[in-house]
């Protein structure tokens, strides 16, 4: 990896300069919650100034630049006794300024699943590649969990990452193409203080975290814990409404459509993000649901998240941002069906 | 006008119009850049929003409105004798809708204070399949006309439509709207059928449950949601008790 630190100002300048030509998106402030703390969302902005870098964390994931809710895969237009098909894949180029290390972990995890396995998804790919993404470092977000699954810090999967000095910020280099945007700007070469400082800011950053959860052998556990009463306890509360899924950063489960025009000379096919909460996740043609009830799909969203992805990919689905924990009204969170899980185990 | 080398069957459509707003009805004429289309795959026999004409046979009828009278119970009987298909279109002909509300008050002086010295015979307010078997029914005050012209699709077809059985978060969620309990309102989207693509939340304004139950809701937590954060049990039950789709917990 390659180092450099670079003043605020000339940071500023780079995001200026990028805006000139693509769309910028940033974290940004769009209101304040019952409890009076302010709620941010990763939008399309038009300066610099509209970003704010000293976010806690967003309400919304990033997913949906790359995951759109809802995203036309392809139309079709009959005529005499042919058809034709147009299927455009999103090439435009994009900025997202400000991803936290949890929301880089999870776009490396989706390359897992919808880039680098059987099944690419061009439709994925087109955007992930043509996004470039400047992460950040900063103290944990509350509730967040990231630490204990090792997502807290990244070393790949962006193209830079700062990390906030004081006056400057230092600046990991994770691809050419982050190399090049720095070009032209007095972007300097590291220095000793500069490392220290570094590693001060990383330490204080460590060491602020609150909440864990053990993620040791969750896998085995869950196996284990498959008839717990767990599941009986927090799947009763479930309003299967998956709110949870769109907020994840790593859920990518989805419906497909079509959509005929009312004069039946053309239609489209059209995909919506879907959640394993909802009630027809499971449904089989014929009608068999395998899933009818909440407590087992809530148990099934665990399992994906803690085991399924694990046992695919070798890490869990899950970055601990814990805002399915937020979003969720019944209160259902990671960490606590978690220990409660392990609490089971322990008796 | 052929689909996949398919011809549509050619059905006749008739409207009605029971005791409501007719807001559903105007929905129908509604959609200008399809409505020609719409006008073209159907025909249209009876139906006074868009035309004065009146032919004896149908196959569809689409009945807006709930039952609040007798003649109407009459009128309705009448009209399932007729139609192959009978739709409840629109939350009063589903649920019974807003006037159902006046089912919880004494019918006689709910008639006074409306019609003063002119009282008009009335019957509790009651949901269409409540008279007669009803084949489809689409909620919704007013219905989407898109949705509309899918199911219409579908039954020219005959396949059955498959309608959306997740609640109203869902497509909340994917407008990116600040849920509203966030902000101290009450909302039923957690319970209610989605499918409206959550126009109400991302107005500002709670999902009043227009679309009725969602399949499987979760009433009793959502309850313990709603005193939770100090909504009043007057307050909920006013809000389930509203369009009338959650009849059996206001
Ligand atoms: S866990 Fe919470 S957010 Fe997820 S589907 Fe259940 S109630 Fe909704
Ligand atoms: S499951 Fe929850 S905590 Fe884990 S990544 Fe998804 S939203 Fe974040
Ligand atoms: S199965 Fe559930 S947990 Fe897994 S990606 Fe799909 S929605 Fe998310
Ligand atoms: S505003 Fe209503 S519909 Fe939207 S997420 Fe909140 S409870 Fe659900
Ligand atoms: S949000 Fe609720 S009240 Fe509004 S249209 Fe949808 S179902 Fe009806």
């Amino acid at each position: 990896m390659l180092f450099r630190t670079l003043a605020k100002p000339d940071f500023k300048a780079l995001v200026e300069r990028i805006l000139a030509s693509t769309e910028v998106i940033g974290p940004k402030r769009v209101g304040t919650d019952r409890h009076g703390r302010p709620i941010h969302h990763y939008l399309p902005v038009e300066s610099f100034d509209e970003i704010d870098l000293d976010y806690e964390t967003t309400e919304f994931s990033a997913k949906t630049y790359f995951l759109p809710y809802k995203e036309n895969l392809c139309s079709y237009r009959f005529q005499d006794d042919d058809w034709r098909q147009e299927i455009r894949y999103r090439i435009q180029p994009r900025a997202i300024i400000g991803l936290h290390a949890c929301d880089i972990h999870a776009l490396i995890k989706l390359d897992k699943a919808l880039a680098r396995d059987f099944f690419p998804s061009p439709y994925y790919i087109s955007r992930r590649k043509n996004t470039f993404v400047v992460g950040i470092d900063h103290d944990p977000c509350e509730g967040g969990f990231c630490r204990s699954l090792g997502t807290d810090t990244a070393t790949h999967g962006f193209d830079l990452f700062l990390t906030d000095l004081g006056e400057r910020y230092f600046v990991a280099i994770g691809s050419d193409r982050g190399f090049r945007a720095l070009s032209g700007l007095p972007a300097a070469e590291i220095t000793e203080q500069d490392t220290e400082d570094y590693l001060r800011v990383r330490k204080r950053i460590a060491a602020g975290f609150k909440t864990e959860i053990n993620v040791q052998n969750l896998p085995n556990l869950l196996d284990i814990e498959f008839e717990s009463p767990v599941w009986e306890k927090w799947g009763g509360k479930c309003l299967s409404c998956g709110s949870c899924a769109m907020v994840c950063p790593t859920c990518y489960c989805y419906g497909v459509s079509e959509r005929v025009s009312m004069d039946f000379a053309s239609g489209a096919k059209t995909k919506q993000l879907y959640s394993c909460n909802l009630i027809d996740f499971a449904v089989v043609a014929g009608g068999h649901n395998f899933r009818p009830n909440r407590q087992t799909r809530l148990k099934y969203r665990y399992y994906h998240q803690h085991r399924g992805f694990m046992e695919a990919y070798d890490e869990p689905k899950c970055v601990g941002c814990n805002r399915c924990g937020r979003t969720c009204l019944a209160g259902i969170n990671p960490v606590e069906v978690i220990r409660d899980l392990q609490a089971e185990d322990e008796t | 006008m052929k689909y996949l080398g398919i011809e549509p069957k050619r059905l006749r459509f008739a409207v009605f119009e029971f005791t409501g707003c007719e807001g559903c009805e105007l929905q129908l004429a509604n959609k200008e850049e399809t409505l020609l289309a719409f006008l073209g795959a159907v025909d249209v026999v009876e139906f006074r929003e868009v035309s004065s004409a009146r032919n004896g046979a149908y196959d569809v009828a689409l009945v807006d409105g709930a039952i609040s009278r007798t003649d109407e119970v009459e009128r309705l009987r009448e009209i399932r004798a007729r139609a192959k298909v009978l739709v409840a279109l629109g939350s009063c002909a589903c649920f019974g809708g807003v006037n159902r509300m006046k089912n919880a008050c004494d019918l006689d002086q709910a008639n006074r204070e409306v019609y003063g010295d002119h009282p008009k015979e009335t019957l509790p307010t009651r949901a269409i399949h409540e008279v007669v078997p009803v084949d489809l029914k689409i909620p919704g005050c007013p219905v989407s006309k898109a949705e509309v012209e899918r199911i219409v699709q579908h039954l020219l077809f005959e396949v059955p439509y498959q309608f959306p059985v997740y609640p109203v978060c869902l497509e909340c969620k994917q407008h990116f709207t600040v849920c509203l309990f966030d902000k101290g309102q009450l909302c039923l989207g957690p319970i209610t059928r989605g499918g409206c693509d959550a126009p109400c939340p991302a107005g500002g304004l709670g999902c009043w449950g227009c679309r009725g139950k969602a399949a499987d809701a979760n009433i009793d937590e959502f309850r313990s949601i709603a005193r939770e954060r100090a909504h009043g049990e007057r307050e909920i039950a006013e809000r389930l008790g509203f369009f009338g789709g959650f009849e059996e917990h206001s």
